[in-house]
């Protein structure tokens, strides 16, 4: 059975990839999530304003206290590599990551702007990522800033750091924009080559006791990948473009269905933070498992099988497919009001 | 190649790269020279032998000392940095290392001895006090000459075998800012011949060709061993001229060991020693361009003293001569540099050599940093145009007690009017200082411009005062003494001018910038009169900006240094505007590189918005307004808190007479009261309503700031209107009220007790507790609140639960309104410890920061109660806590037991129920000793009438007297030895062992910050594994030290390790245990601190985590219960429940390593929480051990 795939333009030993999490945190986490098998490993996500707000909150501490008293004109040593002290971590993590497994490394960026990640992105090519993942994460509620805005920043984002590198780029967006495809379609013309499909808008909880609101991390769960898989197939005969499906990976049975919708990779962090890095092995026995029983030898095989077919309309696809549901509901729950 | 670098970077640069090892230990001033050897020595910087040196932080002096020994006998070329009482503890390696003939340079920034009180700023006593050790002694002037002595020192010390002290004057030269021409590395290795590198290598021990040093010699050789050297000695006036030739030849620098200057033919010289050479050379000049005759030797070698070319140096016309000493020794026959002249004139008159003999007298100058100006050099030679100048002199004090001061008079100004001179006021978290260390370097890095920089800071930790003295000019600057008459003045903050007279320094036409909080035509008159007056007068030009305004619009917060650094440019004429304002720029770019793109474009923005913002102010003709400088103290305080400490407050210390201080150091205590600082601008404010008036906040508060009282409903009556209160929430007060006071003018801000306070009121967001911070402005009404808080009753003792925190806060504190850092994670645990105990405390307090914001004048924090009762509070030495509190118990216990026989023995007088009560009752817990102290009390009453009563005969009155004078003994003391890690996890090692391994009733306070602190944040032995300090910049690599475990293998010891911010009711309970045990205990805080790199305002929150973590379990060990038969160990910590990571998360320390080396630092973290597993392993497996398992005390 060959599970091999390509994504990006990378030969991977398998289509599962770890995705940004808090496993990729350390090389420790890296070295687990290869041994447990995965085909590529995507580093935690690097934050533009984590980056830049603790470059800031350091150099504010560094300083805070310093010159005031004449026994003691500073409180720390004067060490540092450099300039972006922060980000430095995250290319030492990336090179050491890259030189300790032998799976291809991805560096994930997550940003808003353009900002010095243009820079950065060369930097962390340097270093070894196998290709960089542009995490790119508006945080909703901002009512000064159009859609088309919106999505002008993205394309600019990608055409920037297209210029600025060699290794592919993959893009990870949110779900909501009133036309995700279109806006692929740009975002592959601006060079992105490949579609991470999607980023999960993390929302806070209510406390009604406490009457207070949390942040609150919540685990993907199986349902949502629903949406992923619906844009997977819609688009991945479309556009000529690598597409990676994120959310809701719990079992085998997830990932072969990302691959029949189309997808290259199917990611995964929520899975494997549940269940330990070793859990991948699980995932892929359950897929070789799948594709034993249904006689296919390789991944191409089968590959988005059930995408929508390149020559039909998507929309009305997708209008089908909305449809065909409603009429499935009312027979599943005898009638619908609407 | 030039550079702008201060006293300690010049000695050091060289030191560094002529050595291998550098063997230190940190001490104001001259840890900056370790730091930066460190610093080099971890970007692997190589000497000029091609080899990285090795820096090695010891637990002392005396163990840097005896490390240095040991390697220059292992032939390795080692150098030393340090001062004060590090150099005296240096001493005995000293004469050993001198005595072996070995070749190193000591460097030393000479700093005042700790005598009537300790002193970190500069003189020579400490240089003075080992002018005996067989040490060459070389003095540098100036920041050059640290820079080239240092390495005509090595070259001397390597050719003649005779070690080197290398000195300059501690912060007047060790920390001036001044232009430097570099010596290569070329030069170096020109001047120091490596043969003798190989001669000095091949002196050293070697099994291959062994040799005996350090025998033990007898009456027969001794003495004539002792004179071998002398050849040695005699042949160094020689081997330093030629090194200062080779060295002038090199670098065209050419200095003497004994040098002249002034009129060939002067009648009046001076003979000084250090950077006072500089002032006095130029007034020379001056004085000789007035047509008079005088000179100056200045002396660079010291030891072996040049007799010859002294005498050769001091001109024949000479017919009075003056030698000033930068030290003082009490008793002498006077200074040594004067005795050392006065013999040297004095046997080459007697034996011919020299025709005449000069009058020479003897003077003082410049203890303690005082300054030493070119007034006070006319000041000395006019007195030595009397007839008969005064013997012994001091200059630059008025001393009205043994009149040896001399007058002068402080107008002359004899700077080069070329030079533009600055001052500025800041505070220390404005960045002032740094701003200016910038503009210095920005306007010397050009080759025509030369620029000086000296910086005063005050002694306080929180809203300390900075004051910057900056030069620039076309010539070099060579004026060690502080900016008059300046032709600049920046007031960085509006609090400063309502205090003091920013003018002090001013002129005619200076330029004047106010950072006001104000409209520029409404500046003027919010000034305080006298201040306008002295504008108009002087016809200042003054500018105003909102520098806080435009700081923050650029998204700075509160850090305006780049805005008011940029108005200096703009208006000080000292560059073209447009060039300055381009400089400014390109200096940000330079400073702010490394800490980020968005860090340096906001910097950039506040320049562009400052210079928009920036305003002159029309000065009218007329003073406007009614605002007056708000005075230092009130008019109620104390007659010495007016006259003396008032002064000092007010800037003009100096001013004060010998007679205003006390002869002996001793200072009132308590009066931080007075200083009423306002130094934030957010204060706490209680919410009544939502209180549930548990008393955390009042407990963890650093400031004692909050003070809780609870009172009779009628006792309200008068209460100004502002006046909050609440019912009391306890049962059996029905009636009574309660009342958190939030002392205004004393809250620095830090937030602890918002972080402390427990409730959240409902229908608010997390932030919002029963206790806010809220800006202030006006502080009227708080400070009548106060004012008739204080009038309300202190809570009764006996009526206080002392075994709850909630309880506590009714404790009055005996130690209050320190300068310690806003927020400091200190000194809530010396509050507790006041409320507890100090009624009856005496503590010892380490060196350190608690030593500082503990009793650094002007004011001190440690007060006393309305009995007149407090804690008596002394600080001996950093390195003898432990021992000097242990002298203290073992007094106490020795009048103790002379007051017990001398009761037992007029038992007959005072009556046998007196007596019996007295002696038989218990003292263990809070209600025994008030009921001891009013029996004592009564006692002394009587004895004081039986001490009046004729009918009582001599022998019993002599009985009664002697009990008289230890009665108070009756009632047991309470000894407190407090000091920080430092102290007690390093030098203070060996005294914290061996006093807790006497059995005696002391109580170790170790207020463990994981660092020192005070000296700028040096690694400790308490230091965590992989947290990054000064002599650990890759990250601590060893475990800290485990002292609980070490004192608790005694088993007769009372231990705890205790963190407030993580479980209050368990340090108070700690805390009373110790105290109340018959033994020696030791208690470890926690105590989180601006070296960890935090927002202060979530100490708490990291104290928790450090607990929760298993970073810093929480235990006690306790002795009686074993004597009970139970087990000792008990572990009051939940097993940790967060990992290490998150802990270290919070902390630039361990961040910092994550940001260097991250793969460094994962690997530290994984090995660290190995470590707190592994530990947490063995408490647990202790705590559950059998009884039998421990040792049984003794002495039970």
């Amino acid at each position: 059975m060959d599970l091999s795939t390509s994504y990006l333009g990378l030969p991977l030993r398998n289509p599962l990839v770890a995705s940004a999490g808090p496993l990729s945190q350390t090389v420790a986490g890296v070295k687990a999530l290869a041994a447990g098998g995965v085909g590529a490993i995507v580093m935690y996500s690097l934050f533009e304003e984590q980056v830049r707000r603790e470059a800031e909150r350091d150099a504010l501490l560094e300083e805070l206290h310093a010159e005031s008293f004449a026994e003691a004109l500073s409180y720390f040593p004067s060490v540092g590599p450099g300039p972006d002290r922060v980000a430095s971590g995250y290319l030492s993590l990336v090179e050491r990551s890259a030189a300790a497994v032998d799976v291809p490394v991805i560096a994930s960026l997550n940003g808003s702007s353009v900002g010095s990640w243009v820079s950065f992105a060369h930097q962390l090519q340097d270093a070894g990522a196998a290709a960089i993942e542009l995490n790119i994460y508006f945080v909703p509620g901002d009512l000064s800033m159009d859609g088309a805005a919106v999505e002008q920043r993205h394309v600019d984002i990608v055409s920037a750091v297209k210029q600025a590198v060699t290794v592919p780029v993959a893009v990870k967006l949110s779900p909501a924009f009133s036309s995700v495809g279109h806006l692929c379609q740009q975002l592959v013309a601006a060079g992105a080559d490949g579609l991470v499909l999607f980023n999960r808008f993390l929302q806070p909880e209510i406390d009604i006791e406490t009457l207070h609101v949390k942040p609150s991390v919540a685990l993907s769960s199986r349902f949502e990948g629903r949406l992923p898989r619906t844009w997977i197939a819609a688009l991945s005969h479309k556009l000529p473009v690598s597409f990676a499906a994120t959310s809701g990976v719990e079992e085998a049975s997830d990932l072969v269905r990302y691959l029949l919708a189309g997808a290259s990779v199917v990611m995964s962090t929520s899975a494997l933070v549940r269940h330990g890095a070793g859990y991948s092995r699980q995932l892929l026995a359950g897929l070789t498992d799948w594709m034993d029983r249904k006689g296919y030898q390789r991944i191409d095989e089968f590959r988005g099988l059930l995408a929508v077919p390149d020559d039909t309309d998507t929309s009305a696809y997708l209008r089908a497919g909305y449809v065909a549901a409603l009429e499935n509901a009312k027979q599943t729950y005898g009638s619908m009001r609407a | 190649m030039r550079a702008i670098i201060d006293g300690n970077e010049a000695a050091a640069s060289v030191a560094y790269r002529l050595n291998e090892l550098c063997s230190i230990y940190p001490i104001t001033p001259s840890s900056t020279m370790a730091e930066l050897a460190d610093e080099w020595s971890a970007q692997h910087r190589a000497n000029v032998f091609g080899t990285v040196p090795t820096v090695v932080e010891m637990q002392s002096e005396g163990g840097a000392a005896g490390a240095l020994h040991g390697a220059l006998q292992g032939g390795a070329l080692s150098t030393t940095f340090t001062a004060s009482q590090g150099l005296l503890l240096m001493i005995p390696n000293m004469y050993k290392i001198a005595g072996e003939l070995t070749s190193t340079v000591f460097h030393v920034a000479a700093r005042s001895l700790a005598a009537q009180g300790l002193s970190i700023f500069g003189d020579h006593q400490d240089v003075m006090s080992v002018r005996q050790t067989g040490f060459a002694l070389l003095s540098s002037a100036s920041v050059q000459e640290a820079h080239d002595l240092a390495l005509i020192a090595q070259v001397a010390t390597l050719k003649s075998r005779i070690p080197f002290l290398h000195f300059f004057d501690g912060f007047r030269t060790s920390h001036e800012l001044n232009v430097v021409e570099m010596l290569s590395d070329d030069d170096l290795r020109a001047l120091v011949p490596e043969t003798l590198v190989r001669q000095h290598r091949r002196r050293a021990l070697s099994p291959e060709h062994p040799i005996i040093r350090g025998t033990a010699q007898n009456p027969d050789t001794y003495f004539q061993s002792r004179e071998t050297v002398n050849p040695f000695y005699a042949a160094v006036p020689g081997i330093l001229t030629q090194a200062m030739d080779d060295f002038a030849a090199h670098t065209g620098r050419a200095y003497r060991m004994v040098e002249y200057h002034g009129h060939p033919e002067a009648d009046r010289v001076l003979v000084v020693m250090g950077s006072g050479a500089q002032t006095v050379a130029r007034t020379i000049e001056h004085l000789n361009g007035l047509g008079q005759r005088v000179g100056m030797v200045q002396l660079r070698l010291y030891r072996p003293f040049p007799t010859e070319q002294v005498l050769a140096a001091i001109p024949a016309s000479c017919t009075t001569l003056a030698v000033l000493d930068r030290t003082k020794e009490p008793g002498s026959g006077g200074e040594p540099l004067f005795l050392d002249v006065v013999s040297a004139l004095g046997e080459a008159y007697a034996n011919g050599q020299r025709a005449s003999m000069p009058h020479v007298v003897g003077g003082r100058y410049g203890l303690s940093s005082k300054e030493f100006t070119p007034p006070m050099v006319v000041g000395i030679f006019d007195e030595l145009k009397l007839a008969t100048p005064r013997p012994r002199f001091t200059i630059g004090i008025n001393d009205d007690v043994s009149m040896t001061s001399l007058p002068y008079s402080p107008d002359l100004d004899l700077e080069d009017p070329a030079t533009l001179r600055a001052v500025f006021y800041g505070l220390g978290s404005d960045g002032t200082v740094g701003a200016n260390k910038n503009t210095i370097k920005i306007l010397g890095s050009s080759e025509d411009t030369h620029a000086q920089g000296y910086f005063v800071y005050d002694s306080k930790k929180s809203g300390s005062r900075t004051v910057s003295h900056l030069r620039f000019g076309p010539n070099p600057i060579e004026a060690p003494y502080l900016v008059s008459k300046a032709g600049f003045i920046g007031c960085h903050h509006w609090s400063i001018l309502e205090r003091m007279d920013v003018l002090e320094f001013a002129r005619e036409g200076t330029v004047l910038l106010i950072n006001a909080p104000y409209p520029p035509d409404a500046v003027f008159a919010k000034l305080p009169r006298t201040m306008q007056q002295r504008i108009i007068d002087l016809g200042i030009e003054l500018w105003t900006i909102d520098a806080g305004q435009v700081a923050r619009k650029a998204g700075m917060g509160n850090r305006t240094n780049t805005v008011l650094q940029t108005c200096f440019f703009a208006i000080s004429r000292v560059l073209p505007r447009a060039k300055a304002i381009e400089k400014v720029k390109e200096a940000i770019r330079k400073t702010y590189a490394r800490k980020g793109a968005d860090v340096v474009r906001r910097n950039e923005q506040a320049v562009d918005a400052s210079v928009a913002e920036l305003h002159r102010v029309a000065v009218p003709s007329a003073v406007l307004g009614q605002v007056t400088l708000i005075p230092s103290v009130p008019s109620s305080a104390p007659d010495f808190v007016r006259n003396v400490t008032a002064m000092m407050l007010d800037g003009h210390g100096d001013l004060l007479p010998v007679s205003a201080l006390p002869v002996d150091g001793s200072y009132p205590s308590g009066t931080t009261q007075y200083e009423k600082r306002n130094i934030s601008e957010v204060i706490a404010v209680w919410d009544a309503e939502s209180c549930i008036q548990c008393g955390n906040c009042a407990f963890v508060c650093p400031h004692a700031v909050l003070r809780a009282k609870y009172y009779n409903e009628s006792q309200k009556d008068g209460a100004p209107p502002g006046f909050e209160s609440a019912p009391l929430n306890a049962a059996g007060f029905p009636g009574s009220l309660y009342t958190l006071q939030v002392y205004a003018e004393d809250c620095t801000g830090c937030g602890l007790c918002v972080e402390a306070c427990p409730v959240t009121p409902i229908g608010h967001d997390n932030n919002r507790k029963a206790i806010n911070l809220a800006p202030v402005q006006d502080r009227t009404e708080q400070k009548e609140n106060v004012r008739f808080f204080e009038s309300l009753p202190v809570n009764k003792r006996s009526r206080i639960d002392f075994a709850s925190v909630r309880g506590t806060q009714f404790l009055e504190p005996l130690f209050e309104f320190s300068g310690a850092c806003s927020g400091c994670g200190e000194t809530p645990y010396l509050k507790l410890l006041t409320q507890l105990f100090g009624g009856r405390a005496s503590v010892a307090n380490a060196t350190g920061c608690s030593s500082i914001y503990g009793g650094n004048l002007p004011t001190t924090p440690w007060s006393r109660n309305k009995y007149g009762r407090g804690p008596a509070w002394s600080n001996s030495l950093f390195e003898d806590n432990a021992e000097f509190g242990l002298g203290l118990r073992l007094a106490a216990d020795l009048h103790t037991q002379l007051a017990r026989t001398r009761l037992e023995e007029l038992r007959g007088l005072v009556g046998d129920d007196v007596a019996d009560r007295i002696l038989n009752a218990p003292q263990e817990y809070e209600s025994h000793l008030s009921q001891q102290r009013a029996r004592v009390d009564e006692l002394k009453v009587r004895l004081d009438l039986l001490a009046d009563d004729e009918g009582v005969d001599e022998q019993t009155r002599a009985l009664v007297d002697d009990l008289r004078s230890v009665a108070d003994h009756l009632l047991r003391r309470s000894v407190w030895i407090v000091g920080g890690d430092g102290w007690a996890y390093d030098i203070g090692s060996g005294g914290v062992d061996h006093v807790l391994a006497t059995g005696r009733n002391i109580n170790i306070l170790v207020l463990d910050t994981e660092v020192y602190s005070n000296t700028g944040g040096q690694s400790s032995k308490a230091t965590p594994l992989g947290a990054v300090a000064k002599f650990a910049a890759a990250g601590k690599p060893t475990n800290k030290k485990d002292l609980a475990m070490q004192a608790i293998a005694y088993g007769t010891v009372y231990v705890a390790r205790v963190a407030m911010g993580a479980d209050p009711q368990q340090t108070l309970k700690a805390f009373r245990e110790a105290e109340s045990y018959d033994g020696p205990s030791l208690i470890l805080a926690y105590s989180h601190c601006i070296a960890h790199g935090i927002d202060m305002r979530k100490g708490l929150d990291q104290q928790y985590a450090a607990v929760n973590s298993g970073h810093w379990p929480l235990i006690r060990f306790n002795p009686v219960l074993r004597q009970a038969g139970k087990n000792p160990f008990l572990l009051d910590s939940p097993r940790p429940r967060i990992p290490l990571a998150d802990y270290h998360r919070n902390e630039l320390r361990f961040r910092m390593l994550a940001n260097t080396d991250p793969g460094e630092a994962e690997r530290m973290l994984v090995l660290g929480q190995e470590q707190v597993n592994r530990r947490w392993a063995e408490y647990e497996e202790m705590a559950g051990r059998g009884a039998e398992t421990f040792a049984v005390d003794a002495r039970v």
